[in-house]
Formats: structure tokens, sequence, C-alpha cells
């Protein structure tokens, strides 16, 4: 009824390209936003913002980070955790060696630092493909842990080897720290989330994004029609490390405040934000959220439900949360393998044409 | 006719045939032990319709990879615009202006057919990486303008109608004519096309003659292509290389090649007696 475009008409290229061409998707989102950022920190407290808040949106950065690589770019990594790691240490370096700067600018330099990072163990990537690249990124992944492990000028020589975020303030507001207000560090993520999501678009739908498909869907065409394999695999490699960076840097700082490399960026992160992307979609945007969303929301809702509303013991609920996870993950990649992105797309398309059958 | 002469001529149905615009010279490439094409050399001359012909594995598809980088000849010379080429990965050659399609389709199926056409413009949109993620200002205008030249051609393709459709969900007709599309968008100097008619049937082939004749007419576009349909070549192309076993056996007009006696045997078989 409300979402077709018949009636919406498009008089110029600039409008057709917009990133919601249906009026109704257009409203829905700016709805989402307004939500976001004028409702919701109104309504939170520390449980809500520290239990699903914050993870979901650190977790959407990384992931949409990852499916630029993965998903639009055709390259498989498993370093994920490794470079959240860097952008978590470049952070920390940076907030201890420059207190004075603003808190916004750290994240996103050590966005920039993992950016480098990125690059310098993409270089494989020209060379291999699919298994054998995910091979070659695992390998940096147990590099980097190790490497922030062992080298003390990392975590600035402390006894425990631990990092902990020093408290930061933005606009007089403390973001990091123990004593900060629930909202704060909330809207201080959405903000970049928002930066990152929009950037993230914009790259995807013009000519660069363009170059990453091409890459993924067929590299020999690709190149015949003049993209250079090199700059195109790199620059994959640097926004998404960049996204991944800042992801790793609002982790530790803000979400964690302290952090053990190898329990907090080991292995199994690389996992899980492996598994959002494809559980909500490679090469959608939206697809990030979706998968981010899940995979964050759902073991927070069963607990709820198991523990909470069933009354059942803690230790059951946990271990019966990762058979139904598990479960659910496989029961929704049969149903739609292509992920929760797709199933919304193929629902959009039922709407257009919602209540006639053609 | 066949001389390499700097000078324009006029055909008999009244195109202007420029100068030479790529010229081989002396090709030779090895697989190993394997003479895929020996001491071949040609011309390509701007506006004009160049056909190379020739029995399977004559070496045809060899030649256009060589033009187009991905194979680097052993002995011999590219020329082009005037200049020696030397080694180039295909994307620089791509960048140079030289456009192709294959054999057996190359597009990017996970991709609309709008958005692999745009990707055919990639030399004539260099904004960077910052001004794309910002998007508004330089980015958009440079998209917006790159879009109105890509829809022009999927007008003059007819593919209107499927400009947003996943290019995975095509029929193979359609899916040859959205590459041709792609190779348009790039406004190339020389296009070279891989057997763009195999596997169609007889309206799909009258079809593509139509869209090649109209792009050497309307644009402009220097054309070579590789086909197997005999009364498609002739009728369509200026000039005509033949190749058998790697070596030029013939070059000139179709109704040259058409009366040159190692074409029909080579062709037609030789009665050994």
């Amino acid at each position: 009824m409300f979402y077709r475009e018949a009636g919406d008409f498009k008089t110029n290229y600039a409008d057709d390209n917009q990133t919601f061409p249906i009026k109704f998707d257009r409203y829905r989102y700016y709805f989402v936003l307004f939500v976001a950022f004028a409702v919701i920190p109104f309504l939170i407290n520390d449980y809500w913002v520290n239990a699903i808040f914050l993870p979901f949106l650190i977790y959407s950065i990384a992931a949409i980070g990852l499916n630029i690589l993965v998903g639009y770019c055709g390259q498989v990594s498993l370093g994920t955790g490794g470079f959240m790691a860097v952008g978590a240490y470049a952070c920390y370096k940076l907030m201890t060696s420059f207190p004075e700067i603003n808190i916004f600018i750290h994240v996103l330099l050590a966005g920039g630092v993992t950016a480098g990072v990125g690059v310098l163990f993409g270089l494989p990537s020209l060379r291999i493909k699919g298994f054998y690249l995910a091979v070659a990124t695992l390998a940096a992944q147990f590099f980097l842990v190790w490497l922030f492990n062992r080298v003390p000028w990392f975590y600035n020589y402390s006894a425990s080897g631990q990092i902990s975020a020093p408290e930061r303030t933005l606009f007089g507001l403390e973001v990091t720290g123990p004593n900060t207000t629930a909202w704060a560090p909330y809207l201080f993520c959405l903000v970049i989330l928002t930066i990152c999501a929009v950037i993230a678009r914009n790259l995807t739908r013009g000519m660069q994004g363009r170059k990453w498909m091409a890459i993924r869907d067929m590299d020999i065409a690709a190149e015949i029609i003049g993209v250079n394999p090199l700059k195109a695999k790199l620059s994959a490699f640097a926004v998404s490390s960049f996204f991944i960076g800042v992801a790793g840097a609002l982790f530790f700082s803000v979400y964690l405040g302290a952090v053990e490399v190898g329990e907090a960026f080991g292995i199994n992160q690389s996992f899980l934000v492996l598994f959002m992307i494809i559980i909500g979609g490679l090469g959608s945007i939206f697809g990030s959220f979706a998968g981010a969303a899940f995979l964050v929301l759902m073991p927070v809702l069963l607990k709820n439900v198991l523990v909470g509303g069933l009354g059942w013991p803690t230790d059951t609920a946990a271990h019966f949360e990762f058979l139904i996870v598990g479960a659910l993950i496989v029961t929704f990649l049969i149903a739609e393998p292509h992920g929760l992105a797709q199933l919304w797309r193929v629902a959009k398309e039922k709407l257009r044409l919602w209540p006639f059958p053609h | 006719m066949n001389d390499m002469s700097q000078d324009s001529y006029v055909t008999e149905d009244g195109r202007t045939i420029g100068p030479t615009v790529m010229e081989m010279k002396n090709i030779t490439l090895r697989f190993g032990g394997v003479k895929a094409i020996t001491d071949i050399s040609f011309d390509i001359r701007e506006g004009e319709i160049r056909a190379i012909i020739g029995p399977n594995g004559a070496g045809k598809s060899s030649m256009l990879n060589v033009i187009s980088g991905f194979y680097v000849p052993q002995e011999g010379e590219v020329w082009y615009k005037g200049k020696k080429r030397p080694p180039m990965k295909p994307y620089e050659v791509a960048q140079q202006g030289i456009a192709r399609t294959f054999q057996n389709i190359a597009l990017f199926e996970g991709m609309s057919v709008l958005d692999n056409v745009m990707t055919g413009r990639l030399r004539q949109m260099q904004s960077g990486l910052f001004a794309q993620a910002i998007w508004k200002g330089k980015a958009e205008r440079e998209e917006v303008a790159n879009r109105e030249q890509v829809e022009k051609i999927i007008d003059f393709l007819e593919i209107q109608a499927i400009r947003k459709t996943p290019v995975g969900r095509l029929p193979y007709g359609l899916k040859k004519r959205v590459e041709l599309a792609r190779a348009l968008a790039a406004e190339p100097s020389i296009l070279l096309l891989d057997e763009p008619m195999a596997g169609m049937n007889v309206e799909e082939k009258e079809d593509m003659s139509r869209f090649i004749l109209d792009m050497n007419d309307e644009f402009g576009t220097t054309i070579a292509l590789i086909e197997h349909d005999m009364g498609v070549v002739m009728d369509l192309s200026d000039r005509v290389v033949v190749m058998d076993y790697g070596k030029k056996i013939g070059d000139g007009t179709p109704s040259e090649v058409r009366n040159n006696q190692a074409v029909i045997d080579a062709y037609l078989g030789v009665a050994h007696d």
C-alpha cells in the first residue's frame, strides 16, 4: 500500500541515485535516526547501554568494515580481532601520550593507524585468493595478538599487561572511564557509527564500490576494463581496517574500559564479526546492522527469557543459549543463504506489490 | 588500400576511414614450444570495422589478448596512436582507451546492469576516495554527468527496461548486449569484440550486427572483431585479416579475401594429388 515507487517520480539522476529511493523507506530511515538520537538517550540506563547498545553499535562498525572487505571486495579475512586490537592499542597509546587532545580525534587516528596495518597485511591478497588468503590473514590475527602481549611498550609497561582507558571528556561530558552517564558514551558511539555507515554507503554506491564489486565478481574482467587490482584490493583493506580500527578503539575505550589483548581481541572476535556479516548478508550495509543486532541481541534476549521468564538456573540457561543461538543461525542460513539482508530484500519486493499478486 | 598510408579515404557507403590507429608489427607469440602466432603484421585504421577470421585454433583470440595486454608477445611490436607500446598490464591498456568483450561473457553477475555499464566509465571518473566518501559535491556531480552518458548508451542498445536488474538474472543474448554496453561506455579508441555473435540465433545476430554498424556509424568507434559467421563478417567489415595455424594468410577487403586462393584452401581444404 505505502511501499511502492508508483507516483514517486524521479526527475533527475541524483534523485534516482539516492540511498532510499522509495519514500516510505526514506521516512522510516529518518524515523529510526530520530529515535536513535532524540528518544533513546532519555530512556536508557547503564544496563541497557552496556548489555545492548554499546556492543551493538560497536560491532555494527566492525561488521560494516569487514563487509566492505569480504562482502564488497570478495577478500576473505580472519584478522578482524587483530585489527581491532591495533585500533585499541593505537587509541590507548594516543590517549596516554597526548591526553590533551580530543578523544574523537584519537579514535579516528586509531582507525588511520589500523588502515596502515591493514594495507600491510593486505599485500598477500595480490597473489592469493579465497581460503588461502583467509589463512594469511589468520597469521595477522595471531601475530598482532602476540605482538601486543610481548612488547611492553604497547601497554606502557603496566604490571598486569592490561591496558585501561583513562577518563576522557567530550564537550565536558565523560565518555570513557568508570564515571560516565549512560547516554554520553551511547551518543558518542552512535555519532561515529552514523558517520561510518554514511561513508560506507557513499563509497559502495559510487565508482569505488563498483571497482570493489568488479574485483569480487570477476577479477579478470575487472582488470580488462581498467580496474587496477592492486589499488582496488589495498583500498578495500585500508577502508575496512579503518572501520575495524575505529570499532576496536571504541570497544576498548568506551565499552570495556580495560582490556587484555588475548581475551578481548582473540580469534573468537574475528569469527564473531565474520558470522555477523554472513548471517546479516554479504555486500549489504543493512546486513551488517542486522547481523550485529542478531548476534548481540539474541543472547541477551534468550538470557532474559530463560532466566527471567522461565526461572531457569543461570548456568543451564547459559548452555542453552549457545544451543539455541547455534540452531537459529543454521535455520536462518538454510532459509536464506544470503542472510537477513536478502530476507529483507525479498520482503520489500513482496511489499511493493502487496496486496496484489502481480 | 592495403598500404600503411596515413591518409583518410571515404568508403563506398560514405564513411570516412582515418589513418592507422594501431599497428601490429611482426608479432610472434609462443607458449613453451607451441607457436600460437607467427610473425603477423596488420594495422587497424580509425573508424573502420576490422575483422580477424580463421579456422579454430588459428590464433585469433591470442591476437586479441596480445592487443589487450593479457599476453606479451616474445617478438614484434605493438604501435598505438603513433607510439610503440611498452609491455603493459591489461588495466593500463584499458586506461589507454582499448575496450573489449569476451567470447564467454565476463560480466559482474552480482551487480545491476546499470552498475555494470557504469563500471565501463572508469576512465572518465577520477574523483578520489575522500571525495567519494563525502559524496556531495564532486563525486555526485561526476556520477550524474557519467550517468547521462551511460543512459545514452543504454538507450542506444535498447536495454532501458532492464537497467536495474541484476545481471545474473538475464538471458544470454541480453548479457552479450550488456557487455557491449559496458565496453562502449568507456568511449574506446578501439573496441575489440571476441565473437560477439557466438551462440546467437539469426534474429539476435541481426540485432547485434545492427548495433555494431550503428556504433561505428554514430560514434565513429573503431572496431576489431573476431567472428565465425562468414556472412556476417563479409557484410560488416571493411577489411579482413585471415589467420590459419598462427600465420596470416590473407588481408584485404571482403571481396579480395573471398577470392584469395590460400583462404579458400584453409577453409575448404586442398585436394592432395
